[in-house]
Formats: structure tokens, sequence, C-alpha cells
């Protein structure tokens, strides 16, 4: 396999019919091969997350992320599009989806596309891709520390936002979830939980917590990168791809 | 984790942004949450700004908690030092 790729900023339909902006990331070689959707997460459509998508290339896929901050910032920096939609009371979990959903048909339009998409997200990014899989036909979808699939937000909460359980019962992919024992937001016991659902609804997933790993573990520009959890939690990423999306 | 606490606040004053020019300010989103820049997992952030005004129209800061509650503590101690009369 070549390491090639080529990476570039793209337009696709989001939901309601949106034009949003989206960056693509795909193998220079040809071949059929899955899709990976990257969730960025709510600091925004950064650097970081941008590097996550070229390495999905890397491993095979063609990988993409849309900007969910489009339509509050369209062109504005990652962090200023960030402050006006954490302003604005966050992204709507209906706009979510169908932005998703505009990222994954994109995908699968692609002429080297096999068909298959997944879709990965880390922190608020986790749980959308859980929301994701539970209201679209996706093929893999992985939850990197996402508080609030389980568990239940402070009522002063000023983002609109809700836990997912009574959505799992319609999950519809297979599921990775990665964690860090020491992470509070989701807390061992909330994942515990979503681990007792999914198993009561007899659910494909597979869940992974690494010990002294606190949240955002796999933020290489952040003090709680953790070289460890991080490098084990991109083994599991790529199998699981492999397994699911087959590339 | 990413806390999602926001709290905003209506405000009446100048701030000096981006390019070195002065703007109007009307609000103040105030946040406890990762840091862009920060070197903390977690720090209390305020965006100034001014919605009518272009996303970059913005004055950021992310100050550690201890920090914030210093701040906060100045800013009433400056004020409670202030005559009454000038405060209106």
């Amino acid at each position: 396999m070549s390491d090639s790729l080529c990476a570039t900023t793209v337009r696709i339909t989001g939901d309601g019919g949106d034009e949003i902006e989206a960056y693509l990331a795909r193998p220079q070689e040809d071949g059929r091969r899955g899709g990976v959707v990257v969730i960025h997460h709510l600091p925004g459509y950064d650097r970081a997350t941008k590097e996550m998508v070229r390495r999905f290339a890397e491993l095979g896929y063609d990988a993409i992320c849309p900007n969910l901050y489009s339509r509050e910032a369209p062109g504005a920096a990652p962090d200023d599009a960030a402050a006006v939609a954490r302003a604005n009371g966050g992204i709507p979990d209906a706009r979510l989806v169908g932005d998703v959903a505009g990222a994954a048909a994109y995908l699968r339009a692609l002429p080297t596309s096999n068909g298959r998409a997944g879709v990965i997200g880390h922190c608020s990014g986790g749980r959308q891709s859980v929301l994701a899989a539970c209201e679209l036909d996706l093929d893999a979808a992985v939850d990197c520390y996402g508080a609030f699939v389980t568990g239940t937000p402070p009522d002063e909460f000023p983002l609109k936002m809700t836990n997912l359980v009574d959505k799992l019962p319609g999950l519809r992919a297979p599921l990775l979830g990665l964690f860090g024992e020491a992470d509070r937001f989701p807390s061992p016991s909330e994942v515990a939980e979503l681990d007792q659902i999914l198993s009561d609804h007899g659910k494909e997933f597979e869940f992974h917590s690494y010990e002294g790993a606190g949240h955002a573990f796999f933020a290489v520009d952040r003090p709680s990168y953790n070289v460890a959890a991080a490098n084990d939690g991109w083994e599991r990423i790529a199998a699981f791809f492999a397994k699911h999306l087959g590339a | 984790m990413c806390t999602y606490l926001t709290v905003k606040a209506e405000i009446d004053g100048s701030a000096k942004g981006p390019g070195g020019s002065w703007m109007h300010v009307s609000d103040a989103t105030v946040y406890f949450d990762h840091p862009v820049h920060a070197m903390a997992e977690h720090t209390l952030n305020i965006d100034f700004t001014d919605p009518s005004r272009d996303p970059a129209a913005r004055v950021a800061v992310e100050l550690t908690a201890e920090s914030a509650r210093r701040l906060v503590a100045a800013i009433q101690e400056a004020l409670a030092a202030v005559p009454e009369e000038m405060l209106t």
C-alpha cells in the first residue's frame, strides 16, 4: 500500500440541502475502499482534526470531515467559528445527523468507494458519532470519550443536549468505544452503563478503557495527550475499520 | 471533558481586537472548557464579541480556574473602591 495521498477542501450537501465546507483526504492509488467521516470536536474544524483526516487516508480510506460550523461562520478561523457556535447554543442534533449523512453519501459516491462508510468522533464528536450510528445507515462507528451518551447533563447547561439512552436500541452499526479510566465525562460508571445497555440489546460493540488516561488522550496538541493510550487506540481503530469497512 | 457549560452576559464597552483595532463589544460568553492555547486541560474562557460583526471580531482569554477567581476578586475590589456616584 502506498502512503501517497491527496487532501483538499470540498463543498458537500449537508442537512437541509445546505452546501457546507468539508476537508477531504484520499489515497492516491486506485482501488475500492471504505470511507470514514470524521466529526470534529466542539473546539472546531481545526488543524489537529484535519491531521486525523489525513491519517485515515494514509490508512487507506477516503476520509472527510464536514465543517459543522460552515453556516454560522463561513471562512472564519476554527477557534472563532467555535466561539460563534458555542454562543449560539451549539449544533442541533438533527442538523449534525444531516451533515454526517451528506458526508457519508459523498464518500459512497466516490468512484473508489466500496459502498461502506464509518464514522468517528472525539469528545463532543464521540457522542455525535453514536448519534449518527443510531440515525443513519453506517457500517461502523467509533466513540472516543464522548460525554452524555449515557448520564444526565445538568439542567443549567445552556447548550441544548440530551443523552442518547432512548436512541441506543436503534444503534445500527458496530461500535468501538475508547475511554480513559481517569475521565469523569464520561465517567467509568457511565461507560459501564453504556456497556450494559448495548449488551441488553444484543448490539455488536467493543470497549477499551485505558488506565491512567483522562479525557482527550488522543489530542496531540493538549496536555491531556497520553502516548500509550493514543497509540493503542489508533491500533484498535485501524483494526476495527479494517474489519468493518474493508480497506 | 467538554463541559458544554456556557454562560452568556450582555455587556457594553470596548475591547482591543484583531489587528490592534478597538471595537464595541456587546456580548460576553463565559465557559469552562478546553482551551485553544493555554497549557491546561480546562480553563475559564471568556469571549468578548459583537455578534453583528465578523466571527474574527473577538477578544478571547483563557484563564486557569485560580487565576479567573483572582480576576473576579480584582474586578470586585476595583469596583468596590469607586465612589457610588461614579458608577451610575
